[in-house]
């Protein structure tokens, strides 16, 4: 068909993609019964009383609906874009002015308040950055590999980061990391992916076990990978056993005359194994002997190591004393269930205690009498371990991966680069809330106060949710009539 | 490979993990399970009875009753008969009414809590309440005991028991508030022995809150476990006549069994009564302001002047220093003489040796005793002799405390060479500036315990075990404490003289100067010196200490009376009453006790009134 015809004709009938506003309804009316029960009592019974936080939630919810029809009917976000620098500084302008005319909350500078209202532009920042980047990225010519443009990328991020960590909002601020995932999708190499990932290995690590595990399973998976590379698997797969049972012969009873022996720990003798291995790796490597590859991994294994001593740094110097505590309680180091480790201990009482089919609605007994604190906001996953259990909370993980897996299967199918980049801008942030949220009240990850979108209390992250997710569907919408418009 | 299929693998895997977690939470670990019944449960607490205290008879001292604590949850309140509640406790319908208003004022804040609504309860009012506590949704009943004392005596040793406050609760964490914990006394030495165990029942609440019924039929209750009860080594009637004894006199007695340092008896007078004990907060106010300080327990607190008992003590240890012997003498003419003073003494015969010193108290004998220990060769400069003698009448118990289980005890006085040196200027006194401490007096301050102690090391003729309330604390830490022998260093044989003396001071027959008669008891030989302390404040103290019988001693008596003048003339008798009715179990001489009980030694006693 040739493109000039189709001005003639009258606009196709849009179509909004089913499978994302099914998910979006699904979260918005799960989360609002959730936030019913958590804060449900006998004296206000009635499900719209907007005294109570079920009954605001409802009008913020009402209110989103509006900004998403009109997100979805009447402004198209690709004629915003070219706006996008715009908002995206008026932002900053709000992060920034935020840390010295906000109220503050919990310890946090991120909070206007209007009237009894309150307003977080670092929910909101979440959008015009995402809007930013994908701008940035789909401009024509736009390279990752260019070092300018890479550089101007990574500000567009770490800029709002900077401003939110000022605000002491820690926790917002870490969701803008998985961003990384966009610049892996366009180009960024997967290394940079895996190190990142083995840096946060190390952390913990170092934190739960020991520096000296730490740097043996860095050398050993450093030389592991080096066979993998080298194809000499035969050679790893007799060479693994032999050393671990080498390291663990001292520790056979058989032994008993040689003390000195025993009292080595596994660790040190894998250290002694591993280290003349490492050295004449190295000295292969600056002879140009080795194999490809070998460069990067090196370096990675020296990070790694330099991560290690770097732990102690970041633990005393660079974290908060609050911080500290929850990563402490996480590994068990500090046990304290009156304190610190209150809330993540009767956040897995409630989980725990909801089994296969949950306790049913409005008959959880542990997210009520304020066992659990922020039960409506940042631990509202507990109120949905508790009430619908087991199958319960698998539904909504499974219903939270349908949306972030189909944002990206929608975003990857779309030409338009803006439209693309956009899309795995969205599905990274709900991943990081997601993971992150549902991931601390399970205890498997440190507390760090983010929303679960669309279920959490709060109109602030609602209305963000809503707009982030919405903008999205419309240039996926867009695409299909271009798709259309290409038949 | 593709990045798209890296990355929704990468997701998914998370996803997994996640879901790991769950099925970990939920499904597998019953650990949680568990926790979450115990949020959901109620744990009404059980309280233990205290451990009662019997005396060394067997006797109970103090026991226990048993009292309601009315406990309301004001979320559970409906509408009910006030006139009605309040009849049935007796109490005052305008406080009810208070606390309920505040309640219905408050029931934001209180919520789901539970508070105490009337403490300690008789249960002939408890049971008018269980008849009809139908009528009354919200308040239960919960037993507490409240302390019983059966011998109107002792009070002043077993201490009361109180709620612990905010600073105790502070220090010791394992308590709750509501917590009766022993203040003073026994109570409070032994109170990890009387304390016991607190247990639980556990109810089962809905979504509501509302309590449903026992969990799991009470199979998971744990029961209070009841205090130790302890026998102390007081004789209950014995305590009860010396509190008779001193009644309207202002003093203390002590009596030890000097084979085990078991306290038979400690008495401070005024002192307080049992009832006091009882109703420890209504009456605490008036006691704190009675100007003869009940509450101050003078037999452990109080650093007397000792007096002439102190003369036994310079007796032994100037024999062991080896500066006098049995047959040493120094003469007397109404006193001693010395550059720029005198010490008086009374009209005897003189020159006396040893044991006639003791027996008839000669005040120049241990001014030259005194003296000689000062100038003694093998400790010089005096302040070396002062130090070495100081050392060896520490070792009698002065000047330290003994360590009995006695909690508020206090370790007296005895002067060091830098008081001196701070009154006279170092190097510039002698021992004539000291010379008072030869006859007990100046500096020297022990209490009536250290007292009877000294008589006790001198009926075991070398060693004291310290004196102790307590014959069968359950921990061998004190067990060993209250067994172990502590020597004083002094021979055995240079015992004897001092015995001569103070039995020679009893049992000489009238007029052979002897100083004690009055403690006589035609048939138990007791041995005895009086004592009269100096009292800036009014008439002299009356002391007195004794022990008997002569051979293998029962009992050592110290009674100190302050402002009674001669030690013979008020305290001998009371010592010796104490000791005839402890050896004979009643005694004969009535007129004797009818005298003494009569005396009003009270209104000699100066005493500073409060505003």
């Amino acid at each position: 068909m040739m493109e000039g015809m189709s001005y003639g004709r009258a606009p196709r009938a849009r179509k909004v993609d089913f499978g994302l506003l099914l998910s979006y309804l699904f979260l918005v009316l799960y989360g609002w019964l959730n936030i019913y029960s958590a804060v449900y009592s006998e004296e206000h019974a009635s499900i719209l009383d907007f005294s109570q936080r079920y009954g605001l939630q409802f009008i913020w919810i009402m209110i989103s609906f509006g900004v998403a029809i009109i997100l979805l009917y009447i402004i198209s976000p690709k004629n915003l874009a070219p706006l996008s620098p715009l908002f995206y500084l008026a932002m900053l302008v709000l992060l920034a002015a935020v840390i010295f005319l906000g109220k503050e909350v919990n310890g946090s500078r991120s909070w206007f308040f209007i009237g009894s209202f309150g307003f977080q532009p670092a929910e909101f920042s979440k959008i015009t950055t995402a809007l930013l980047l994908s701008f940035i990225m789909s401009r024509y010519g736009f390279s990752l590999s260019n070092r300018k443009d890479a550089v101007k990328a990574a500000l567009v991020v770490l800029v709002p980061i900077l401003l939110i960590v000022m605000e002491k909002e820690t926790g917002s601020a870490l969701v803008y990391l998985g961003l990384i995932l966009v610049f892996y999708m366009e180009g960024l190499a997967g290394w940079v992916i895996v190190l990142g990932l083995s840096l946060i290995a190390m952390f913990v690590l170092t934190i739960a076990l020991s520096p000296l595990t730490a740097i043996v399973c860095a050398l050993s998976a450093a030389c592991i990978i080096r066979f993998f590379l080298s194809r000499r698997l035969v050679w790893l797969l007799t060479a693994i056993p032999v050393i671990v049972l080498i390291c663990y012969i001292p520790k056979l009873s058989a032994l008993e005359s040689l003390g000195f022996l025993k009292a080595l720990k596994p660790q040190v003798w894998a250290l002694i194994l591993f280290v003349p291995h490492f050295i004449l790796w190295v000295r292969d490597f600056l002879a140009k002997r080795d194999e490809r590859g070998s460069g990067r991994l090196i370096l990675s294994l020296m990070c790694a190591v330099a991560m290690v001593f770097s732990v102690n740094f970041i633990f005393t110097k660079v974290l908060q004393p609050h911080q500290r505590a929850r990563i402490e309680n996480l590994f068990g180091i500090t046990e304290d269930l009156q304190g610190i480790g209150y809330n993540v201990h009767q956040s897995k009482i409630a989980i725990g205690s909801g089994g296969l089919v949950g306790k049913g609605f409005l008959n959880g007994t542990q997210t009520k009498y304020n066992f659990v604190p922020e039960q409506s906001t940042d631990f509202i996953f507990c109120t949905v371990g508790e009430e619908w259990g087991f199958v319960g909370s698998i539904v909504l993980l499974a219903v939270y991966i349908f949306l972030i897996l189909r944002i990206i299967h929608l975003a990857s199918r779309n030409q338009d680069s803006f439209s693309r980049i956009y899309g795995y801008c969205v599905a990274s942030i709900f991943l990081m809330h997601v993971v992150i949220n549902i991931g601390m009240t399970m205890g498997l990850l440190p507390v760090i106060g983010i929303p679960l979108p669309f279920l959490s209390y709060g109109g602030s992250g609602m209305m963000s949710f809503t707009i982030l997710l919405f903008i999205f569907i419309r240039l996926d919408m867009e695409r299909q009539n271009r798709d259309a418009d290409l038949v | 490979m593709d990045k798209k299929v890296l990355l929704t693998a990468g997701i998914i895997i998370v996803a997994i993990c996640l879901a790991a977690r769950l099925f970990y939470l939920q499904i597998i670990d019953e650990r949680y399970k568990v926790n979450a019944n115990n949020n959901a449960l109620l744990y009404q607490t059980k309280y233990p009875a205290r451990g009662e205290i019997r005396d060394r008879n067997g006797n109970i001292l103090v026991g226990n009753k048993t009292t309601y604590d009315i406990m309301v949850t004001p979320i559970d309140l409906r509408e009910f008969d006030t006139v009605d509640f309040c009849l049935t406790f007796h109490i005052d319908i305008d406080n009810v009414r208070k606390k309920l208003k505040y309640y219905r004022e408050n029931r934001r804040k209180i919520g789901y809590q539970t508070f105490t609504f009337i403490k300690q309860v008789p249960s002939e009012y408890y049971s008018h309440f269980a008849e009809k506590a139908y009528k009354f949704p919200g308040f239960y009943a919960i037993s507490r005991t409240a302390r019983v004392y059966p011998y109107n005596a002792g009070a002043s040793l077993y201490g009361y028991i109180n709620e612990a406050d905010s600073a105790y609760l502070a220090d010791n964490p394992e308590y709750r508030r509501g917590d009766y914990v022993g203040i003073t006394g026994i109570e409070r030495s032994y109170e990890d022995v009387l304390r016991g165990k607190k247990g639980y029942n556990i109810m089962v609440r809905d979504v509501h809150n509302r309590i449903r019924q026992s969990f799991r039929n009470g199979e998971m209750d744990v029961e209070a476990e009841p205090g130790k009860d302890l026998t102390a080594s007081i004789d209950g009637s014995l305590q009860q006549y010396g509190e008779r004894l001193m009644q309207n006199k202002v003093g203390s007695i002590v009596a030890i069994e000097p084979s085990t340092g078991e306290i038979l008896a400690i008495v401070s007078a005024p002192g307080l009564t049992v009832e006091d004990l009882s109703n420890i907060r209504k009456e605490y106010g008036r006691l704190v302001m009675d100007p003869y300080k009940p509450m101050f327990n003078r037999a452990v607190m109080s650093a007397y002047p000792p007096g002439s008992v102190f003369k036994t003590v310079n007796a032994l240890i100037a024999q062991q220093m080896g500066v006098i012997n049995p047959e040493t003498r120094f003469s007397c003419s109404r006193g001693f003489y010395y550059a720029g003073g005198k010490m008086g003494c009374h009209g005897h015969r003189s020159p006396l040796n040893l044991k006639e010193s003791i027996m008839m108290s000669c005040n120049a004998y241990y001014a030259n005793v005194f003296r000689a220990m000062m100038k003694n060769p093998d400790h010089q400069p005096i302040s070396e002799a002062f130090d070495y003698w100081k050392e060896q009448v520490m070792k009698f118990g002065i000047g330290t405390k003994l360590g009995s289980d006695f909690p508020a005890e206090l370790q007296g006085n005895l002067p060091s060479t830098k008081t001196y040196d701070k009154i006279h200027g170092k190097g510039r006194w002698n021992a004539f500036n000291i010379l008072s401490l030869a006859i007990g007096q100046g500096e020297v301050g022990a209490t009536p315990l250290q007292i009877a102690n000294v008589a006790a090391i001198i009926a075991n003729k070398g060693y004291y075990i310290i004196p102790h309330l307590i014959k069968d604390a359950p921990d061998s830490l004190r067990r060993a404490k209250y067994t172990e022998k502590h020597w004083v260093g002094v021979d055995k044989e240079h015992f004897d003289p001092v015995i001569e003396g103070m039995y020679l001071a009893v049992n000489a027959p009238p007029g052979a100067g002897g100083t004690s008669r009055r403690a006589y008891i035609s048939d138990i030989e007791v041995c005895g010196k009086t004592g009269t302390a100096q009292n800036p404040h009014g008439r002299d103290n009356s002391v007195f200490m004794c022990f008997a019988p002569r051979e293998n001693p029962k009992i050592a008596v110290c009674v100190y009376l302050e402002n009674s003048g001669a030690g013979g003339t008020w305290a001998a008798p009371v010592a010796s009453l104490i000791v005839e009715k402890y050896l004979k179990g009643e005694v004969e001489r009535k007129d004797l006790e009818q005298y003494v009980e009569q005396a009003n030694l009270k209104a000699n006693v100066p005493v500073k009134r409060k505003k």
